[in-house]
C-alpha cells in the first residue's frame, strides 16, 4: 500500500526524522488559513500516488495566503497526471542549498533490505543510481543486526556531511531503516533529502509502502489517520466496484476481483500464472479482453453467476472465455452452474452464444454433464489452454 | 538421482493438524512419500493418517529423523515455524504459507543462510521429484503421476498452477520430470532460480530445464547475467503476463507481478534470456517441441543420445486407471 507524501511524512516524523512545517489541507480556504500561520513563502504540493508531479505542475510555490489559497483551488478542480487531487500538502518553503537521496528497499536477490544513498537527489533517480560512477553507495542490511551505528556515519559521510551535520544525518540513515521496520514498511524513500542553508538535514519529500500483508499488525497506521485501501494505480470503474461487491458479499472462494479493460471477450479465468497466460492468449489469437478477473478457492454457484451477470452485462462483450489451469480443489460443476445461471438470467442462450469452457479441476464427470446439457463447448487437461483460447476467439468471429 | 528431494527424505509437516495440510499429508503419503512426522504446538500425542504430532521440531527430529519440512501455518507464525525447521537443520523447508510479511520473510532467509539449509517458498505448491515418488507440499494434489512423469527435465515456476500444467505439457509429450519446484509468487522467496540452477547443473538426471516466468523484479534478469560460463543444459522458458508490460503500476495474480518504470517487463526479460541462450517460447503449448529441438541440437554436437524421446509416450497408465470415471467423459468431450 503506497502512501501519500503527508502520510510518509507523519511516519517519518513519528521515527524522529525532521520535515518541514506544513500541513495536509482538502480546501482552499484551509490551505490560505496554513500558509498564514506558516509565514512567509509556501509550497503546495499536491498529494497523488504517483511521481513525477513536479514537472506535471503538482509543485507550487505561493508568495502569500491569498496565492496559496488561489494554487489550491486550482490544483482541487484539475488533474496532476490523471488523477484527481483531493487533498494538498501545504508547507514552508525551504531554503534549499543541497539535495541528495536516501532510500530503502528490498532487494529480491540478496533477500536483504538494501540502503541507497546519493548525492544526487530529484526524479529518475532509480536510472541514475544503476549506472556505475554514479555516487550511489550501497548498503544490505543484516535483519538481525539492522544499521549499526559506524555503518550509518559512514553513509552520512558519503553523502557529504560533516561536523554537526554529522550526527544529524548519520541519525536521519539510521531512523530510516527504524521506520521500515516499525512499520512494515517495503520501501522508504527520502527523495530529496535536503540541507538548508541553517545547516540542517530535511526530509523534503518521503515516499513510503507499507507491505500490504503486515497491515493485519500495523493497526496503529488507523490511529494516524492511514487506513488500509486497494491499490489499483487509478480509480475502479464501476464494473470493478461491483466487482469487488460481489467478492464481500460472500467469504467462499475468490471471484470478483475484476479489472476492466476495453474489449469484446469476458474473461473468467482461474490460476495466478495460468491467468497471465490466458490473458496474452485471447490477445494472441485476436480477442480483446474485456476484463480481467480470477476465480479461485471454491467459489459459490451464486458468486458465479453475478459475476458472469456482471461481465455479460458490459457493453460490446461478444464471448466468454472460462479458462484455467489444473485445479485440485475447485469444483467444476460448481463454477459451470454458476456461468450457465448467470447467462440465463441475462437471457442469454448458451447454445447461441460463444462460450468455451476449460476449467479441469474436481467434480468434472458432474460439470461435463452439465455443459453438454446445455450445448456448450467445453475442453479438457489434454487440450492447453491456448487450444481453448483461439476456439473462443475464432468462435466470436464467425 | 534428482535435486533437492530423494527417496532419503523423510518429511516433517508443521501444521499438519490443519484441514489443508492433512490433505496434502495424505496425498504425499498416497504418493509414496516418507512423511514421518508432524507439529502442531499443544498436540503431541495425536496422530494424523497415523503420523505422529509432536510439540516441537526438536522432538520430532529426534524421534522420527525428519530431514525436511513442510510449512503450512498461518502467515503470522511462519516465520518462527520455518525458524524452527532451520535450527533443527532441515532442508529443504518447503513455506505453503502466502502471504507472510516480508520482513518476517526476510529474517527466516537469513536464519536459514546462517543455519546453512534451503527454503523454497513461501507462497509455494512444493517439490516433487517423480522418479523417487518424493514430494513436499500439494504439488499435483491427489494424483502427481498423471502431470509428473519420471523422466529429465527440471521445472521451475513462479506459479503453483502453471508448474503443474507445463509439467503436465512436457510429460504427454512423452518426456518427463527430474524435479519440478515452485518457485513461490512473492518478491521475497528463499530460493530464487539463481540458487536453484547450480543444483540442476549439478544433476546427472536433468538433461534440460523449463521455466515458467512471470513479469515483475529482476529474478530472471540475473538469472540471464549468470547462465553463461555457469549452466551447460538447454533451457526453455515461457512467460505470462506479456500484457503487463503496458500496464505499468498495476499488480495481477501473484504479489510479484508489477512492472515499474524501467523493471519486471517481460520484453526486456525475454531479451536478455535470448542473449544468453535460452529459448522463450510465445505460446506455452510450444514448450515441448522447444525442448526437443534443443535436446536434438545438444545430441547432435554431441555426437550421442542423450535420451530424447523421438515418438510420442502412451500416458501413464497407472494415472488413466485412477481416473477411470473421467475416461467416459473424455469420449463425450470430443464428440461435441
Amino acid at each position: 500500500m503506497r502512501l501519500y507524501e503527508y502520510e510518509g511524512k507523519i511516519l517519518a516524523q513519528k521515527v524522529g526524522i525532521p520535515i518541514p512545517a506544513g500541513k495536509m489541507v482538502d480546501s482552499p480556504e484551509a490551505a490560505r488559513e496554513v500558509a498564514r500561520d506558516l509565514k512567509g513563502e509556501v509550497v503546495i504540493k499536491a498529494q497523488i500516488l504517483l511521481g513525477g508531479r513536479g514537472k506535471a505542475g503538482g509543485v507550487k510555490f505561493a508568495r502569500d495566503p491569498e496565492e496559496a489559497e488561489r494554487l489550491t483551488r486550482e490544483m482541487l478542480a484539475g488533474k496532476i497526471r490523471d488523477r484527481k487531487v483531493e487533498k494538498v500538502l501545504v508547507e514552508k518553503k525551504l531554503e534549499i542549498i543541497e539535495e541528495m537521496y536516501l532510500g530503502i528497499t528490498i532487494d529480491e536477490i540478496k533477500k536483504r533490505m538494501i540502503l541507497l544513498a546519493g548525492r544526487t537527489g530529484g526524479v529518475e533517480v532509480e536510472a541514475i543510481a544503476q549506472k556505475p560512477g554514479a555516487g550511489f553507495a550501497r548498503f544490505h542490511v543484516d535483519p538481525f543486526i539492522g544499521v549499526p551505528g559506524f555503518r550509518a556515519k559512514e553513509l552520512a559521510k558519503h553523502l557529504g556531511a560533516a561536523d554537526k551535520g554529522l550526527g544529524a544525518l548519520s541519525n536521519i540513515v539510521s531512523r530510516l531503516y527504524g521506520l521500515t521496520q516499525k512499520f512494515d514498511a517495503s520501501v522508504a524513500e527520502i527523495n530529496p533529502l535536503v540541507k538548508t542553508k541553517n545547516g540542517s538535514y530535511l526530509a523534503a519529500d518521503c515516499r513510503v509502502e507499507i507491505d500490504d500483508d503486515a497491515l493485519f499488525r500495523q493497526k496503529e497506521l488507523e490511529s494516524f489517520g492511514i487506513f488500509p485501501r486497494e491499490e489499483r494505480g487509478r480509480e475502479p470503474t464501476e464494473l470493478e466496484r461491483k466487482g469487488a461487491e460481489i467478492d464481500r458479499v460472500d467469504h467462499r472462494g475468490v471471484a470478483g476481483r475484476v479489472v476492466e479493460f476495453e474489449g469484446d471477450t469476458g474473461l473468467i479465468i482461474g490460476g495466478g500464472g495460468a491467468s497471465l497466460t490466458v490473458f496474452d492468449a485471447i490477445l494472441k489469437y485476436g480477442g480483446k479482453p474485456a476484463n480481467y478477473c480470477e476465480i479461485g478457492g471454491n467459489p459459490t454457484v451464486k458468486k458465479v453467476q453475478l459475476l458472469t451477470e456482471l461481465i455479460l452485462s458490459k457493453p460490446g462483450v461478444k464471448r466468454l472465455a472460462v479458462i484455467t489451469n489444473v485445479l485440485s480443489n475447485t469444483r467444476v460443476d460448481l463454477v459451470a452452474r454458476g456461468v450457465i445461471k448467470g447467462m440465463l438470467n441475462r437471457g442469454i442462450d448458451p447454445k447461441k452464444f460463444p462460450v468455451v469452457f476449460r476449467v479441469p479441476g474436481a467434480w468434472e464427470d458432474e460439470g461435463f454433464k452439465i455443459l453438454n446439457k446445455y450445448g456448450i463447448k467445453y475442453f479438457e487437461r489434454a487440450h492447453t489452454m491456448d487450444e481453448a483460447a483461439k476456439y473462443v476467439v475464432e468462435m466470436g468471429k464467425s | 538421482m534428482a535435486v533437492l528431494i530423494d527417496d532419503r527424505t523423510r518429511i516433517l509437516v508443521q501444521g499438519i493438524t490443519g484441514r489443508e495440510a492433512a490433505t496434502f499429508t495424505k496425498d504425499m503419503m498416497d504418493y509414496g512419500s516418507k512423511v514421518v512426522a508432524g507439529v502442531t504446538p499443544g498436540k503431541q500425542g495425536q496422530t494424523v493418517h497415523g503420523i505422529p504430532v509432536f510439540d516441537t521440531v526438536k522432538e520430532a527430529v529426534e524421534k522420527q529423523k525428519a530431514n525436511a519440512a513442510v510449512v503450512s501455518v498461518p502467515p503470522a507464525f511462519a516465520k518462527d515455524a520455518v525458524m524452527e525447521a532451520a535450527d533443527c537443520g532441515l532442508s529443504p523447508i518447503a513455506c505453503l504459507t502466502e502471504r507472510i510479511p516480508k520482513r518476517d520473510v526476510i529474517e527466516m532467509v537469513a536464519y536459514a543462510d546462517l543455519k546453512g539449509v534451503k527454503i523454497i517458498g513461501p507462497n509455494s505448491p512444493g517439490v516433487i521429484s517423480p522418479a523417487k515418488r518424493s514430494k513436499l507440499g500439494f504439488l499435483g494434489g491427489n494424483n502427481p503421476e498423471r502431470a509428473f512423469r519420471p523422466g529429465h527435465i527440471g521445472v521451475i515456476s513462479r506459479s503453483g498452477g502453471m508448474c503443474t500444467e507445463v509439467a503436465n505439457l512436457v510429460s504427454n509429450a512423452g518426456m518427463g520430470i527430474s524435479t519440478a519446484i515452485g518457485m513461490g509468487g512473492d518478491s521475497v522467496v528463499g530460493s530464487t532460480y539463481l540458487d536453484l540452477f547450480p543444483l540442476f547443473e549439478q544433476d546427472p538426471e536433468t538433461h534440460a530445464m523449463v521455466l515458467f516466468c512471470e513479469p515483475g523484479g529482476t529474478k530472471e534478469d540475473v538469472l540471464a547475467e549468470w547462465i553463461p560460463g555457469h549452466f551447460t543444459k538447454p533451457v526453455v522458458a515461457f512467460f505470462g503476463g506479456k500484457f503487463v508490460d503496458n500496464m505499468p503500476g498495476m499488480r495481477f495474480g501473484h504479489a510479484s507481478v508489477i512492472v515499474r518504470p524501467g523493471s519486471g517487463a517481460t520484453r526486456d526479460k525475454t531479451r536478455l534470456f535470448q542473449q544468453a541462450g535460452v529459448k522463450v517460447v510465445e505460446v506455452y503449448s510450444d514448450i515441448p517441441k522447444a525442448l526437443k529441438e534443443l535436446l536434438r541440437e545438444k545430441e547432435k554436437a554431441a555426437g550421442r543420445k542423450i535420451a530424447v524421446p523421438r515418438k510420442k509416450a502412451a500416458p501413464a497408465k497407472r494415472a488413466v486407471k485412477k481416473i477411470g470415471k473421467n475416461r467416459k467423459s473424455k469420449k463425450g468431450g470430443k464428440k461435441q
